[in-house]
């Protein structure tokens, strides 16, 4: 046994303390993300969409929840709303949703035809759009105005021209549209 | 030892090529999208440049990078002649042709269908077929990276494994089992539709399937640029590698936790569920580790060869790094666009901030930085530290190598930093267009600008990259000595059988990816009318 020797194996208990408390930050910082995200979930219930639901999308026009006559925004007896689009190349039906300030929303949402994407600018929602399945998304606006809702998946040439529409408007205002009953738009506004 | 050095050299000029053409319709793209070239009336020509780009940046220049350096590290780590060289030809000529096959259709726009494919989208069959010989090839090359190894290990009994050719090896598995999904996808589903054996898809599996692919992918992209960060850096700047054992570890867990974690990438899809959109979430999270391990080990061998150098203090041995070398600077700039790369990476993998930005510009811009900075930058230093022994001919011009490191790197700060803006703006990616007219765009037209410019940038640094390895060729002629790999401070003399073969962690990798995959892909696969009409690109 040398010096050099003992000097090595010295050096390498060094290295091997260093390298494991640098390994243990490293997995903390890891659980403890994971473990924000798991607490996001579960305590703010910002989860995806639980359920899979499916849809034939060569049949959506002729009946189901995706028939024309069904599309745009609905007040719902308890006072949330409903809305209903569909997507296809190139455009969303209706092609400007309109919705009430500060009150729950459900949007139901499908493809006609090949995968589009429903994204509100400004605001969280944002959603794949699958052709065969329906997607869900909660969401609630803060703030009146106008919003920009570009298609924002790839779904061939046309894509880039495929912007809808959201219009924000006051609860009463919308309360009042919804007197009639119906599916509402920002169609006659 | 490099013997086969045509063979390794094929493989690097080819994927420079096609990286330099790849790069030039990037750049062509960034401007036409842009304020400032707004004149292509014809969205058409913009998605068969960006499906050619993305096709090539995707899975032909990458593989190739892996493949040549895999060969280049199996002679000259290993010390052995490289067994089966016809073979390698013969993957190298599968890709040639799987390219030019692929390429065809996409220049006539009949398969825009970009390099993720979107089913129900269906292109020209040749393109697919196109991209299954290139992937073909590339398995050629993981079955020899695995044979030589066998022979090595007949040769040697029971020595450690070189940790060049123990991480080429890992890297080669991960690739071989990552393109199963994407495989999978083009064999039962598109190829069939394409060749109009069957008119409907189900998309929602397709995508599911694609998910398999199209993350781990990105860990064989990584892999060349680990390598190089373990055992050349230390090397080229006259240090040692801190661990050994670390390394090891590091390659390992890339090997088998980056495996099933591609549902990140269907966190927006309806048709995948709550509870394994969470599991992917958290894999993703742990993904983290070997970066982190890397870092660290990276850093402290660093600062082994600024002690050694004279380096002092805390942070002063910064300093005594020697930032003339290229390959310190190439570390540098590599390890600046992984960190923010990296954390942008951490925000994707969160469900509840991805929300925020899924499917932007922001994504654009991480993958960018990651892939173009990270990883690309590390294949120049590979290239140029290789090229002397390949060409047996000296690179002198280090300040014009120092200059194109240092337009890559900006050019992609350039590139990436306003598209991380725009993002969280909201702004969609993979348009051909924006109207810069409406009031609500408007304020994007700066930052698409800074882009663009940026994409100009990262061209000039590509077209001098591929200058620099061309004059190259005519230099001086010099004795560039055998190929080396950096030492570890403590040399392992016997390392434990679970460090030294792959057997016990390929099987976990595949064990973790029927877990993670298994059951949502036979609950789609059995699941009925969820098929859909394929839609043809190009048939009017």
């Amino acid at each position: 046994m040398t010096a050099q020797d003992t000097h090595g194996s010295a050096s390498a208990e060094v290295a091997a303390r260093v390298e494991r408390r640098w390994a243990t930050i490293a997995v903390i910082i890891i659980v403890v993300m994971a473990g924000l995200a798991a607490f996001a979930g579960i305590h703010r219930a910002t989860m995806p969409q639980p359920r899979v639901e499916i849809t034939d999308p060569s049949r959506l026009h002729l009946s189901g929840e995706f028939v024309e006559s069904n599309l745009g925004s609905v007040l719902e007896a308890n006072g949330n709303v409903t809305v209903h689009a569909i997507g296809q190349q190139y455009s969303f039906t209706p092609a400007c949703i309109v919705v009430p300030v500060d009150t729950p929303i459900t949007l139901r949402a499908t493809s006609a035809d090949v995968v589009h994407g429903i994204l509100i600018q400004s605001t969280n929602v944002n959603t794949m759009l699958v052709p065969g399945y329906i997607s869900e998304q909660l969401m609630r606006f803060s703030k009146t105005g106008d919003y920009l809702m570009p298609c924002q998946e790839f779904c061939s040439f046309g894509h880039e021209g495929m912007w809808g529409k959201v219009k924000v408007i006051d609860k009463t205002d919308f309360a009042n549209r919804a007197k009639g009953g119906g599916r509402l738009s920002c169609v006659g506004q | 030892m490099l013997v086969n050095r045509k063979l390794i050299l094929a493989h690097f000029w080819l994927a420079f090529v096609v990286f330099g053409i790849a790069l030039t319709l990037g750049a062509w793209q960034m401007f036409i999208r842009s304020p400032i070239g707004t004149w292509l009336s014809n969205p058409e020509l913009y998605y068969r440049s960006l499906t050619a780009h993305g096709t090539v940046m995707g899975y032909v220049f990458p593989t190739l990078v892996a493949m040549g350096f895999g060969y280049a590290i199996s002679e000259s780590a290993l010390q052995q002649r490289l067994v089966g060289v016809r073979w390698a030809w013969a993957g190298f000529w599968l890709i040639v042709i799987g390219s030019v096959m692929a390429v065809i259709p996409i220049a006539l726009g009949r398969a825009s269908v970009l390099y993720t494919f979107y089913p129900p989208l269906i292109g020209n069959v040749f393109y697919y077929l196109g991209v299954v010989l290139v992937v073909v090839g590339s398995w050629i090359w993981v079955a020899l990276m695995s044979i030589n190894l066998r022979v090595w290990r007949k040769a040697n009994p029971g020595a450690p494994v070189p940790l060049a050719m123990f991480a080429n090896v890992a890297g080669s598995y991960l690739w071989a089992w990552t393109a199963v999904g994407a495989a999978l996808e083009l064999l039962l589903q598109i190829i069939p539709a394409a060749a109009g054996l069957k008119a409907t898809i189900d998309a929602g599996l397709a995508r599911v399937f694609f998910s398999w692919t199209l993350h781990a992918i990105v860990y064989f992209w990584l892999m060349p640029t680990y390598i190089a960060y373990y055992t050349i850096v230390p090397r080229a700047i006259g240090g040692r590698v801190y661990s050994d054992s670390m390394a090891r570890i590091s390659f390992i867990l890339f090997l088998v936790v980056a495996m099933p974690i591609g549902m990140h990438h269907t966190f927006a899809d309806p048709q995948v569920g709550a509870g394994f959109k969470f599991i992917h979430s958290a894999f993703t999270a742990l993904v983290a580790l070997p970066t982190l391990l890397t870092v660290f080990t990276i850093c402290a061998s660093v600062e082994i060869a600024a002690r050694l150098r004279g380096g002092r203090g805390m942070f002063g041995w910064i300093k005594a790094l020697p930032w003339d070398n290229p390959m310190m600077l190439a570390l540098a700039f590599s390890f600046v666009m992984l960190g923010f790369g990296g954390a942008g990476g951490l925000i994707n993998m969160s469900y509840q901030l991805d929300a925020s930005i899924h499917n932007t510009q922001w994504i654009t811009g991480h993958f960018h930085l990651i892939f173009g900075g990270a990883i690309v930058i590390m294949y120049f230093a590979i290239a140029y530290d290789l090229w002397p022994h390949l060409t047996g001919r000296e690179l002198i011009d280090l300040r014009l190598i120092r200059t194109q490191l240092w337009l890559w790197f900006i050019g992609m700060i350039v590139t990436t930093f306003p598209w991380h803006w725009v993002g969280i703006l909201g702004m969609p990616r993979r348009m051909a267009y924006f109207d810069f007219g409406d009031p609500a765009i408007a304020p994007q037209a700066l930052s698409v600008t800074f882009s663009a410019i940026g994409g100009f940038i990262l061209l000039a640094s590509g077209i001098m990259f591929i200058v620099i390895l061309a004059r190259g060729m005519r230099a001086l002629q010099v004795d560039a000595g055998p190929y080396r790999f950096a030492l570890a401070v403590h040399e392992p003399k016997t390392v434990p059988v679970a460090l030294n073969t792959h057997a016990l962690w390929v099987a976990l990798m595949i064990a973790l990816t029927l877990t993670n995959y298994g059951y949502p892909i036979l609950n789609l696969a059995l699941s009925s009318g969820t098929s859909v009409p394929a839609v043809y690109v190009g048939a009017q």
